[in-house]
């Protein structure tokens, strides 16, 4: 009965609309139905719709719905394109997205806006649907920036404080510096090509555009501007950490599992282009290490549970880059999708913690809770080992395909995998830091902490633990999409595997020795100046934010203010002042005064005849 | 008939609504509503019998002979492009009215009798095809629009009517002093006198005179338009109006700019257009950037919403001169997604000095929660101007930058940043009114949210821009044959840009 894929955006959108128009005005247990409802029915279509492609039976579904614009050359379809890349995206999307909605549905109870909530909820599923099931890139576009009006929407959900509205709108403002330049590279592609469906512009592109050309590498670098704002990842990563401003469902469904990822999507999607211009490619997996070190090194000296996180995601979505770099499309893809599992099963967890500490952010001023919360605990125990890629977890089977597929290539192959590796031991670190510190050791403040459950918010986590911990057996459809073979057969040493498999390990253990048995002090590392210095500059994000508020906000801010009178209207202020001088001057001859008046005329008749006898 | 029809209905109706006064207060309001929907309906007619197949330019003409020693006739036509514009003409006059309706107390006869005429005079500007006509119908839309501003406005409205008066008078008289030289040169080389339009595109003058006459017709329309440097009379125009003012000067007197842009100056003078090419793309990136900056820093909210007209019109300066059909049918889309947009912001921003008494955003904070259904549509219209895909002014501003990026890339990609700027002061405004903490000196408490007439007024432009980003192809069909008729004219202007 769901063999349309219209129907996936239509029920979020229908629940989004229901909720909208009654202002509010429902009662929670029927929001909470239509809210969570809509997209379990939209998980049903997809799912109906998933399984002919997943068992091989076809390839594509597309569902033209109607064509949205046509002007003389230029036509944009309204259309749907279904093939194993984006049967990922939408079994991602509406499964997890249920089990958050489910979620939300107890955490957010005691909220006033608990409505509005869901509407804008459903709204972004049903944005981040088109986005992911759009046949040409305007449509993808409008995909795209319905997304970012959620994302900002649902970061400044509670308005009554200013940060969190500052959080929304930089959140906003940054990734629209990198939609801008997406859009450009719309404009591009299609006074180019001539098209905007992504099929038919990928294939006019390698026949005319060609390997190297100046366009391909325009273009790839265009779209990527677009992709590195979207899915935070340097050097427009700065928003992400203060997107958690947000209500702790919508860190995990937006900022974790969907729509941080569109941009990884996005370059999968277009991989041809990227192909065309091998040297974007390689800045792809160069971006891809450098944002996974430096979130790396970040993540390990926050205190709050939800920027660790955020900066995890940050350094999670950095070795999908860095697989999208390498080529390895289908390893990046299904990491998106273990990560989905697992950051989301971590950030509902966190939300958990949170709420049963009375909103405490702050890990230090937890501890030994694993007692009082022993399914959080579980929840981040196997969350934070498929994060660390613990052998045989989710996270170790998709982020081992990309590290492999780094060392396979050649020249800076080498390199690349290095730097993976490095940043599997700081991920073992900063996750097992937080399980350590906030779960083991000393009672921090909170004894009377309740874990806050119910079935609502213990069925999502039950079933994402599951996910974490299996999800890596799940297969992802994608070979007929990425047609080359990516890496003939892993031709590695067990050297190189052992390392892999051990560093994160290490990292794990030396989380231990720190915060764990307390073996190695961390007060005795910082009492080291150096030590200090470099605890500070990372936990400020390596200063990005300080740089960008030096070189962009204040002069920007600036210059408006000093124009504020805006200086064009001068001219017209000037001409009201000459002709009120003119005025004032003239007035004053007219003094009333004869006296005046007769000198004024005796002398004007002086000057005339003067001025005649002189001609 | 049908355009004489629509134009005594506004000009009687005017007159109308000022005697009625005589007998009830309220009556004027009701004749002004009554004429302005009666207005709407055969252009509706007129839209449902469009054929987007059809062979002619014009839908329906209207001629007789006016001053025949000069070569006057009043002739009238409306063509795809006009239809749309008289449309929104007629659909803005609803809102204008809905939007005075309580606020107007203190002389509500002259007032609707101004409205009206205002009205008359648009709907004249868009279908006049005779240029001594035009100019006519270009003062008759002034003056009245003048009383509105200088009888009904707020606390500085002497100085803004005057310096909005001086303004477009002043280059109104550039514009017929390039009119009549125009004539002139038309009656030498033809051997008689006409002001007819068609007759006038045969003319080709040529040279540095030509040069001249053009920038006459350019600056009396970027002037309107307005575009940086001339658009300094807008905000004061803007803040001192009343609503319903507001509402028409941004929803329609400004389009009056653009279309005199795309019906004359580039038709008329192509050669010189396609010189002028460079400039006027650079004027439209400076005002779509300067403006957007100017905007940030304003704290009275009319104001800033003012140059954030400019600071949109700019991309309607851009697709005009990008001379293509993308182009173009991206200004026109703007230009009716933005009529809706501003209007809707100037009656949020009236809305809220009604009931705050203050237009200083200082003062305002924490409005949603007093007033959430204000703060919802205050959202829907700021994220529709920021050109979200979905709505109108998206499908405006991409077809303008699509059009003209394949005239200069530079012009498109630096015209593009405006969407980011666009985004920094439409959710600034959005936090300054309405989110964080409520402003504790002021009583807030007791405000009312949008009301039954509100809501409707509001539902419907939300409705069309819902429309125009959903289904553009419902307008930009309409204006299609024109616009190709207009471009591809002109193979002159496309054959001196080629060598630019």
């Amino acid at each position: 009965m769901f063999e349309s894929l219209g129907w996936l955006p239509t029920f979020p959108l229908l629940g989004f609309l229901v909720l909208f128009l009654s202002g509010g005005g429902l009662p929670k247990r029927l929001v909470a139905t239509i809210g969570a409802g809509s997209i379990g029915l939209a998980f049903i279509a997809a799912l109906f719709v998933a399984l002919p492609i997943i068992n091989g039976d076809t390839q594509i579904i597309v569902h033209e719905v109607y064509t949205w614009m046509a002007v003389g050359s230029f036509e944009s379809a309204f259309g749907l394109y279904l093939d194993g890349l984006s049967v990922v995206m939408i079994l991602v999307i509406t499964g997890v997205g249920f089990l958050i909605h489910l979620y939300s549905t107890g955490f957010m109870i005691d909220d006033p806006s608990y409505s509005r909530f869901f509407a804008i909820m459903n709204l972004f599923v049903a944005a981040m649907l088109v986005l992911v099931l759009a046949d040409n890139l305007l449509l993808l576009y409008l995909g795209w920036e319905g997304v970012g009006l959620c994302s900002y929407l649902l970061i400044g959900f509670w308005y009554q404080d200013p940060e969190n509205g500052y959080a929304a709108r930089k959140a906003f403002v940054t990734t629209r510096v990198g939609d801008t330049s997406m859009a450009i590279g719309l404009f591009l592609i299609f006074s180019q090509l001539g098209s905007l469906d992504i099929q038919e512009s990928m294939a006019l592109a390698q026949v005319e555009w060609g390997l190297g050309s100046g366009y391909a590498v325009a273009a790839a670098l265009l779209l990527l501007g677009g992709a590195v704002g979207k899915s935070a990842q340097m050097p427009l990563q700065t928003w992400l950490p203060d997107a958690m401003a947000g209500p702790t469902p919508i860190s995990a469904l937006i900022h974790a599992a969907t729509m941080v990822t569109a941009g990884v999507y996005l370059i999968a999607r277009t991989h041809t282009l990227f192909e065309l211009a091998p040297d974007v490619q390689l800045l792809v997996a160069l971006i891809g290490l450098a944002t996974l070190l430096i979130a790396g090194f970040t993540a390990m000296t926050q205190h709050d549970i939800k920027r660790i996180l955020a900066y995890s995601t940050i350094s999670q979505i950095g070795y999908m880059f860095l697989g999208l770099g390498v080529g390895a499309w289908s390893a990046s893809v299904f990491h998106l999708m273990t990560h989905a599992f697992f950051k989301a099963l971590l950030f509902l967890a966190a939300g958990t913690v949170i709420l049963s500490l009375h909103h405490e952010h702050n890990i230090f001023k937890m501890g030994g809770k694993w007692r009082q919360l022993p399914l959080a605990f579980a929840s981040f125990l196997i969350g934070s080992l498929a994060l660390a890629a613990f052998p045989f977890t989710s996270g170790y089977f998709s982020k081992d395909e990309i590290l492999l597929a780094a060392l396979e290539l050649e020249h800076y192959g080498f390199w690349l995998w290095l730097g993976g590796v490095v940043g599997a031991f700081f991920t073992g670190i900063y996750s097992f830091r937080l399980v350590f510190v906030v779960f083991f050791g000393d009672s921090a403040g909170h004894h009377e902490a309740r874990e806050v459950t119910g079935f609502s918010m213990a069925a999502p986590l039950l079933v994402l633990m599951v996910l974490a911990l299996a999800g890596g057996l799940i297969h992802v459809p994608t070979e007929s999409i990425f047609a080359a073979p990516e890496h003939g057969g892993h031709q590695v040493s067990t050297l190189m595997h052992s390392i892999m498999i051990a560093v994160p390990l290490l990292g794990i253990a030396l989380s231990y020795l720190f915060y764990g048995s307390r073996t190695l002090s961390v007060e005795r590392l910082m009492s080291n100046n150096v030590a200090r210095g470099l605890h500070k500059f990372w936990f400020a994000g390596w200063g990005f934010d300080g740089l960008y508020r030096r070189l962009f906000i204040t002069p920007y801010l600036w210059l408006a203010a000093i124009n504020k009178r805006d200086v064009v209207d001068t001219a017209s202020e000037l001409l009201v002042i000459l002709s009120e001088a003119g005025n004032a001057m003239l007035a004053r001859s007219q003094s009333g005064s004869l006296r005046w008046y007769i000198l004024s005329v005796v002398g004007g008749t002086v000057l005339l005849i003067t001025l005649g006898g002189v001609l | 008939m049908t355009l004489l029809w629509i134009l005594l209905l506004l000009f009687f109706g005017g007159v109308l609504a000022w005697l009625s006064e005589i007998f009830d207060s309220r009556f004027p309001r009701w004749i002004a509503l009554l004429s302005v929907v009666a207005t709407f309906i055969p252009l509706l007619q007129l839209y449902g019998s469009f054929d987007a197949q059809r062979e002619s330019l014009w839908i329906i003409e209207f001629s007789r002979s006016w001053i025949p020693s000069l070569g006057i006739n009043f002739m009238l036509a409306i063509d795809g492009l006009s239809l749309l514009l008289v449309g929104l003409t007629s659909f803005l006059g609803i809102i204008a009215v809905g939007a005075a309706w309580v606020e107007i107390r203190d002389r509500a006869g002259f007032f609707y009798f101004n409205l009206l005429w205002t009205l008359a005079g648009v709907v004249g500007v868009f279908t006049a095809i005779d240029l001594f006509l035009f100019f006519f119908f270009w003062e008759v839309m002034l003056i009245p629009m003048y009383f509105i501003i200088a009888i009904w406005g707020h606390e500085n409205k002497r100085y803004a009517a005057t310096k909005f008066f001086l303004y477009t008078q002043f280059t109104g008289m550039l514009l017929l002093v390039s009119l009549l030289c125009l004539v002139y040169f038309f009656t030498i080389q033809h051997g008689y006198i006409s002001f007819a339009y068609e007759d006038l595109l045969r003319l080709e003058v040529g040279g540095k005179l030509e040069m001249w006459l053009m920038l006459g017709f350019f600056i009396a329309f970027a002037t309107k338009l307005p575009s940086v440097p001339f658009h300094s009379w807008l905000p004061d125009a803007h803040s001192q109006a009343p609503t319903a003012g507001s509402v028409l000067l941004a929803g329609v007197l400004l389009k009056t700019g653009a279309y005199g842009l795309i019906r004359f100056t580039l038709p008329l003078f192509p050669e010189s257009s396609a010189q002028f090419t460079p400039v006027a793309l650079t004027l439209a990136v400076i005002s779509i950037l300067y403006c957007a900056k100017v905007a940030l820093a304003q704290t009275d909210i009319k104001r800033l919403i003012a140059y954030t007209s400019v600071s949109h019109m700019g991309f309607v300066l851009l697709g005009i001169y990008a001379w293509n059909l993308i182009g173009l049918q991206g200004a026109v889309m703007t230009m009716l997604a933005h009529g809706l947009s501003a209007a809707a912001l100037f009656s949020l921003a009236g809305g809220l000095q009604g009931r705050l008494h203050t237009r200083d955003m200082r003062r305002m904070g924490g409005l949603w929660a007093p007033v959430p259904r204000m703060a919802v549509v205050a959202l829907f219209f700021s994220v529709a101007a920021l050109g979200m895909p979905g709505l109108g002014n998206f499908v405006g501003e991409f077809l303008s930058l699509l059009g003209v990026f394949s005239v200069s890339i530079w012009a498109a990609a630096l015209a593009a940043l405006g969407m980011i700027v666009a985004s920094i002061y439409s959710l600034w405004v959005m936090q300054a009114v309405f989110q964080g903490a409520q402003n504790p000196e002021e009583d807030q408490a007791l405000l009312s949210d949008l009301d039954a007439r509100e809501l409707a007024l509001y539902g419907l432009m939300m409705m069309g821009l819902v429309l125009m980003g959903l289904f553009p192809n419902a307008f930009l069909d309409v204006s299609a044959i024109a616009l190709e008729h207009l471009s591809s004219a002109s193979d002159a202007f496309v054959a001196v840009r080629g060598r630019l």
